[in-house]
């Protein structure tokens, strides 16, 4: 649900960041993602498609990398990967963890089209 | 051409988080976020939690809702201020809401600043509003499975309420399954249960949230 507002963050971010660099398309959009975040890739596809129209990042590309959950045990500190619903630590079950993985929301980057510079008034 | 961004999405959120976090705790003001489901009880739960506090501490209440006042009213009614903010169809609370909220509230005279997010267990999770704590409330008839359906805002609570413990016996509640899930989520959180609008168990849940705002004093 909040994908809308999470994508119009990542469009305005990047849109600001094409501009600064003279861009005139923005191909694709790179994101990371952790799985413990909620998330739905599909719902930021579709808040993407919807918020870029008239853009120039209309009709680009958005790349999702999700990142799998996983921590480090502050008991015995054992790094483990878990799911979503089980964090204890799978060596000793202490819960005292910290999240090394799976809580990113990052935009990491974008392809964008720079012109070449204006080579000025054609010669002939 | 390639741009090298690296930053997080929600990185004007998090600086004005930031920001309302230090003006916060230079007014020696405590906050705890409120978050639950439609009906679950938060207002109810204010209204306890206001009942068992308000004479030691000084209390405004920050409301977040769709739409209407009708929230706001009810604290102010106690004699409490409250200040409404209407989402105008979002989902949460966000941070730049919260530093306008704060502007309406005199900070230098509250020890205790409530905010309750918008109804909805999954969006307010992603969001730093600059509060203290963040408290997930349950209540009974939502079931004893929510923990498994909505993982993270039991992962990132301090506390958690399970309130309307008064109908458990009403309701196919398994309060072992529950304690059992959340425990796998956040062992360090405490579970208060309560039956807000009768009071049973405030006490418990009040005397957990002065020790922090004696702390923060």
């Amino acid at each position: 649900m909040h994908e809308m507002g999470i994508m119009a963050e990542v469009l305005e971010s990047t849109l600001a960041a094409a501009s600064d660099a003279g861009a005139t398309r923005v191909n694709s959009i790179r994101l990371t993602i952790g799985e413990l975040t909620g998330i739905v890739p599909d719902a930021l596809e579709f808040a993407f498609e919807a918020l870029s129209l008239g853009t120039i990042a209309e009709g680009g590309a958005l790349e999702i990398t999700v990142v799998p959950a996983s921590s480090r045990c502050l008991t015995c500190g054992e790094e483990f990967s878990h799911d979503a619903y089980d964090r204890r630590c799978t060596a000793c079950g202490s819960f005292l963890c910290e999240v090394l993985g799976g809580d990113e929301l990052v935009i990491s980057g974008a392809d964008v089209d720079v012109p070449d510079p204006d080579p000025g008034p054609d010669p002939k | 051409m390639e741009l090298d961004l690296s930053r997080p999405i929600l990185e004007k959120n998090d600086a004005l988080a930031a920001e309302n976090r230090a003006r916060l705790a230079a007014a020696g003001v405590y906050v705890v976020d409120l978050m639950a489901s439609p009906g679950a009880g938060k207002t109810s739960t204010i209204l306890a939690t206001i009942a068992a506090l308000r004479d030691r501490y000084r209390i405004a209440v920050i409301e977040g809702d769709i739409a209407s006042k009708v929230d706001a009213e009810k604290v102010k009614a106690h004699g409490i201020p409250a200040v409404q903010i209407n989402t105008g169809g979002a989902c949460h609370l966000e941070s730049r809401m919260i530093s306008r909220a704060l502007d309406a509230l005199p900070l230098d005279d509250l020890d205790l600043i409530i905010i309750e997010n918008v109804g909805n267990l999954v969006c307010p999770t992603e969001f730093d509003l600059g509060e203290n704590a963040k408290v997930m409330i349950l209540s009974v008839p939502e079931g004893d499975d929510k923990p498994l359906k909505y993982p993270r805002i039991f992962a990132i609570s301090q506390a958690v309420i399970l309130n309307k413990y008064d109908t458990l016996s009403v309701f196919d509640f398994d309060e072992r399954a529950f304690r059992s899930a959340v425990a796998k989520l956040n062992g360090a959180a405490p579970i208060f249960t309560i039956a807000a609008t009768k009071g049973d168990g405030v006490d418990a849940w009040a005397e957990w949230l002065g020790a922090r705002i004696e702390a923060a004093r």
